[in-house]
């Protein structure tokens, strides 16, 4: 039984960037908690974000949550970043692949990060995950098991370049993007 | 291992709904599908470590390069705690307003109004162990956004707060006692329930002011809290 009740969550609103180090989108950024981390594969996440009209949204930040490429969560690598969205709606994280990560029960993630949408519109964030296409993992994931095999596709970045994954954030409309919540 | 407790539901209406007509942006940003919800994994259970040694703190805001900011000194204070009471320690809080005057210091605000040049209007501070914090600013002053005729913001402060699971991300803003335009705002009217809208109302507190100094306001902070009872619906 609980004895208080959590806070109500107010938009972001448009004036974030007061709070905005944009250094903070590159997980290995030299002097930054990972700076001089030589494990794993380096890659880039990016995507657009855009609102139900299919408009971009520049005022909107997007915030990365990972596990290191062992599959642990802060254990020798701090897995958080924040990008901001450029005039094209678009985020860009420069960060490493993250391992397979342990599941409820014996089952095993496939590997996948984390993305947590802010913006002025939205009056608390919307989380998703970013998962990478042609992962064997993601056939047996029990979270993408979870979502209808219609709507899958888009929590499944596909490849954009050399080391480069590109996932879009749609927040409304024609191929919305799934939202998790726990 | 076993598999990590879940959070409690969200108490009904406690939370605003992402469609909240009567805030214009909300129209075409909301999703109209409900999220799926899961049960929470490592990824859900765990949360970024955010440490001062990375996230260097700054708790006066009111100062900026040796110079005093206009307006109002006041010094805010509270705890922040989970759904169980339960202090959260080590909490990394992030604080950003307008100055006195109701302009943010950032060039998409266009506010007719003067800009204070010793006024940034970025914070950034860590609870204590017992989950604690407290920082000196000004009052920030309302200021008209355009959502409706003659809209204006009542006086607040946005935070953002880090807790130590994933669900217990916060961001928030928290408005002074008094306000007549909390009446008339809907970004604070998007929450249902009164009593969990009336929360985000800091109390004058003078205990927490200092005298000849600053006015003082308390603020507590509660962070979702995790359940003791298994899951409802394991996956």
């Amino acid at each position: 039984m609980s004895k208080l009740v959590a806070t109500a969550a107010q938009t972001i609103g448009p004036y974030w960037a007061l709070i905005e180090h944009p250094e903070w989108a590159d997980l290995l950024r030299a002097g930054g908690p990972n700076a001089g981390y030589d494990k794993g594969e380096r890659i880039t996440l990016t995507g657009r974000v855009t609102d139900g009209d299919g408009a971009t949204c520049p005022d909107a930040v997007v915030e990365l949550w990972q596990a290191g490429p062992d599959g642990e969560y802060e254990a020798g690598f701090h897995g958080y970043g924040r990008s901001r969205c450029d005039a094209d709606g678009c985020f860009h994280f420069t960060t490493v692949k993250p391992g397979a990560v342990k599941g409820r029960g014996n089952a095993t993630q496939a590997p996948h990060v984390t993305l947590s949408v802010f913006a002025r519109g939205l009056m608390n964030h919307v989380s998703t995950r970013l998962y990478f296409s042609g992962e064997a993992l993601n056939e047996t994931d029990p979270v993408l098991g979870q979502v209808p095999e219609a709507r899958r596709g888009t929590l499944i970045a596909r490849p954009a370049g050399a080391g480069v994954w590109q996932l879009d954030i749609v927040l409304q409309g024609e191929g919305e993007t799934v939202f998790l919540e726990v | 291992m076993s598999d990590p407790a879940g959070y409690l539901k969200v108490a009904p209406g406690s939370q605003p709904p992402l469609d909240s007509p009567g805030y214009g942006s909300t129209h075409k940003r909301h999703p109209k599908q409900a999220p799926i919800r899961i049960a929470p994994t490592l990824t859900e259970s765990l949360a970024p470590r955010m440490t001062e040694r990375d996230y260097p703190s700054f708790a006066d805001m009111s100062v900026h390069e040796g110079r005093q900011a206009q307006g109002e000194r006041i010094i805010v204070g509270g705890r922040v705690l989970d759904e169980n009471g339960k202090p959260v320690p080590h909490c990394m809080v992030e604080i950003w307003q307008a100055c006195s005057t109701g302009r943010y210091h950032h060039p998409l605000d266009t506010h007719d109004a003067p800009m204070d040049p010793n006024f940034k209007g970025e914070g950034r501070v860590f609870t204590d162990a017992d989950g604690n914090y407290s920082f000196v600013s000004i009052k920030p002053g309302a200021y008209p956004w355009r959502n409706h005729r003659n809209a204006w913001r009542p006086n607040h402060i946005h935070y953002s707060l880090f807790g130590h699971g994933f669900a217990q991300r916060l961001v928030t803003q928290m408005y002074f006692p008094g306000d007549p335009l909390l009446a008339l705002d809907p970004v604070f009217n998007a929450t249902p329930d009164v009593a969990a809208r009336n929360r985000l109302v800091a109390a004058l507190d003078m205990d927490i002011g200092k005298e000849e100094w600053a006015l003082g306001y308390r603020f507590d902070f509660v962070l979702r809290g995790r359940d003791a009872t298994p899951m409802e619906n394991p996956q």
